[in-house]
């Protein structure tokens, strides 16, 4: 009897323990009480022309998922510009795998928290929707990045660039390496990536209506979920399938560096071309010993500085998100807020042998 | 004349209250209660009505597939392929809805796939004789497979707008959730089968010893198929609830989750050996890793951390057991000897 007593009690303290020091371990440091605003804000930073106020305001990022080098330079843009901004408290919170729904607890957690903005990249349109509408009737400012939401659920959508420009520019550059013929294979992300299949969806139209492309067929679409092991193992099992395969686009970071390593020791290597969307310090190796010519991306970090600002300016109601507002991102000048609810960064850039070394993210 | 016979009464009160007292369950209840008080002195913003809303939901798909789960372990099987049929139910659904298909249809049908799903594990497992484990670590791939066969890479949300307020609504401020309903239905309904029923107490003793069941005319065969079938339709209610949840119809839905509901289940008491294991242990473990993994996302916990609580949480609680054996036997053996015993209050402690 008092045996099973007491190590029911001390289980009952240990379990007690164990949660309490969980959850106080980490809470303590790094950050002030979050969502109190109890005023002990930081004074905002010298910021330039057309400053926000939002100093007694609360930010937080939620990329598709941490530890993702791309998530992880488009946050430092945000970072950055939510520091220049002066914003009393900004966050990073997500999950560890891109799926559909994973990001919506996240977000449930920032109603609860009375966070004032949400940026997000939406891992899906449709899944985050009901949860971002909840943030938003508490008061919220969603401004969506990299993957939008459905428009009814956000104020602004910030685009690296527009879609057809990307699937353009990837055409082009595909279309170039293998002289304007031949098979062509997508590695792309997720099933149901909104951006990669956008992408896809231009590019299958570009190839059907423009003659320039007309000799140009994609013969497979693989994906590779934003998983290392997986694209590699796609990338293998392409190659075989399709022997006559003459380029493989990866319009994802982490496809292109897994397909470009296969390729790299492979029987492949300067046969098979690959081109697509990287980020330089992955793919300098590669551009360097041969295995890739040329590959894009615009400026990630551009990406998240922008959906910083872009949510300063609404949540300091300097803009509401109607077509034609305009407000200033900071050290990038005046952007505008185009037709639903879009806001452009800027054009892909090519990097190749040439210019590579110019870019370190 | 009375006095034996109260004393008796008393002895019989007694041995009654240390059993409850002893149980897994109050353990586990008691677990439950010390994380929910902690997390409510903690995390200033666990006190809200909200909460209750998003957390209900978001154990929701867990603890839906954990009940028949729970019987399926105790069987000493186990289904892997749970959160891939539940995937194959989003996806089929979508693509109904997508035909125009009325509402109600496509429910029933989504409900026939599952109980397929799992008829095809249970045929395998329990007729055939294949190792469950085997079965739905194929099936697991299999369902997944057929997800993306039907639904491709679309993403389908034209999902009737009462049906979607239904999954994610709640009884105005008070918070509660309007699928807390049908979910403490469905948890009543498993609780009578399991410890109600002769056929949940013959799961029991199906777990224990399959021989042993037999003799006693336990068709044991029936038993786990059906134990299979239960886990294969569940999966299916599990991903109709999610599909509206998220009102996104896609291949990867649930991904992964099997093994949230298995660590779950074992970490409420169910022995992965079988012949162990209750369901209101396993609610109760579903909703403290909820609580949890709740109250650390509340205060912005990475992501990392909570998985690793988590995986602790799981491995003490499954090697407490062992360690409290081998403490009474240890305790047992120094008893016999005429040294006189030192206590060490710390030691308890490992039982978590």
């Amino acid at each position: 009897m008092s045996q099973s007593r007491r190590s029911l009690a001390a289980a009952f303290g240990a379990m007690f323990l164990m949660a309490s020091m969980s959850l106080t371990a980490c809470s303590g440091g790094d950050q002030s009480a979050p969502g109190s605003d109890s005023g002990d804000s930081k004074a905002p930073a010298a910021s330039s022309d057309g400053s926000y106020d939002v100093s007694d305001a609360t930010i937080t990022f939620i990329p598709k998922q941490l530890n993702n080098p791309f998530s992880d330079v488009t946050l430092s843009g945000g970072t950055k510009a939510a520091k220049e901004l002066g914003f009393s408290d900004h966050q990073t919170v997500g999950p560890l795998e891109a799926s559909s729904s994973s990001q919506v607890s996240f977000i449930n957690a920032e109603v609860q928290a009375g966070t004032n903005v949400i940026a997000i990249a939406a891992n899906d349109p449709d899944a985050v929707c009901p949860a971002l509408k909840e943030a938003r009737d508490a008061g919220a400012k969603v401004v969506t990045f990299d993957s939008d939401a459905a428009k009814e659920c956000r104020d602004v959508f910030i685009n690296q660039v527009e879609s057809k420009q990307v699937a353009l520019t990837m055409l082009e550059m595909v279309s170039e390496q293998i002289g304007g013929k031949g098979n062509v294979a997508i590695l792309s992300a997720t099933a149901n990536a909104t951006n990669q299949n956008t992408w896809i969806k231009y590019m299958e139209e570009e190839i059907a209506s423009n003659d320039k492309y007309k000799d140009i067929t994609i013969v497979a679409k693989v994906y590779g979920d934003d998983d290392d092991t997986k694209s590699f193992q796609e990338a293998q099992g392409l190659l075989q399938s399709n022997p006559d395969l003459d380029a493989i686009v990866s319009p994802t970071t982490v496809g292109i560096a897994a397909t470009a390593r296969y390729l790299s020791t492979s029987e492949y290597k300067g046969k098979v071309m690959l081109t697509g969307l990287g980020l330089p310090n992955e793919m300098r190796s590669f551009v360097e010993d041969g295995t890739v010519k040329e590959f894009a991306l615009w400026d990630p970090a551009q990406l998240g500085y922008v959906a910083a600002y872009a949510g300063a300016a609404l949540q300091s109601g300097a803009i509401t998100g109607a077509v034609g507002d305009t407000f200033t991102a900071g050290e990038l000048g005046e952007r505008t807020v185009e037709e639903g609810g879009i806001v452009v960064v800027g054009d892909p850039v090519r990097f190749n042998k040439d210019n590579i070394n110019n870019y370190d993210f | 004349m009375s006095t034996p016979d109260t004393t008796a009464a008393r002895k019989k009160r007694n041995k009654f209250l240390k059993r409850v007292w002893a149980s897994r369950d109050t353990k586990m209840t008691l677990i439950l209660v010390a994380i929910v008080i902690a997390a409510l002195v903690l995390v200033p913003r666990f006190g809200q009505p909200r909460t209750l809303t998003y957390l209900t939901l978001d154990v929701t798909t867990t603890l839906l597939m954990a009940l028949p789960m729970t019987l399926v372990m105790i069987n000493a099987d186990i289904d892997l392929s749970v959160a891939s049929t539940a995937g194959l139910v989003s996806a089929s659904m979508g693509m109904l809805i997508h035909g125009g298909m009325p509402f109600g249809g496509v429910v029933v049908i989504c409900l026939i796939i599952g109980i397929i799903c799992g008829a095809f594990n249970g045929f395998l497992t329990a007729y055939v004789g294949i190792p469950a484990l085997a079965v739905t670590i194929g099936t697991l791939a299999l369902y997944r497979g057929l997800a993306l066969v039907v639904i491709g890479d679309t993403s389908i949300s034209a999902f009737p707008e009462w049906a979607t307020a239904f999954a994610t609504g709640s009884f105005g401020k008070t918070g509660i959730p309007y699928v807390s309903i049908p979910l403490i239905l469905f948890i009543v309904i498993f609780w009578i089968l399991l410890h109600k029923t002769p056929f949940g107490r013959g799961l029991i003793a199906l777990g224990h010893s399959k021989e042993a069941a037999r003799f006693v005319g336990i068709d044991t065969r029936r038993s786990r198929m059906i134990a299979l079938v239960l886990s294969g339709f569940m999966a299916a209610v599990a991903g109709i609830f999610y599909t509206l949840r998220y009102s996104a119809a896609k291949s990867d839905n649930v991904e992964g989750l099997e093994l949230t509901v298995i660590a779950a289940v074992v970490f409420g008491g169910v022995s992965v050996f079988g012949g162990k294991g209750s369901i209101w242990g396993s609610v109760c473990g579903v909703f403290t890793v909820g609580v949890l993994n709740y109250a650390l996302r509340l205060n912005r916990i990475p992501e990392v951390v909570l998985v690793m609580i988590t995986g602790l949480l799981l491995i003490a609680s499954v090697v407490a057991p062992s360690v409290a054996t081998a403490w009474k036997e240890w305790r047992s053996k120094r008893q016999s000897t005429p040294v006189k015993p030192t206590q060490n209050p710390t030691v308890g402690a490992a039982r978590a």
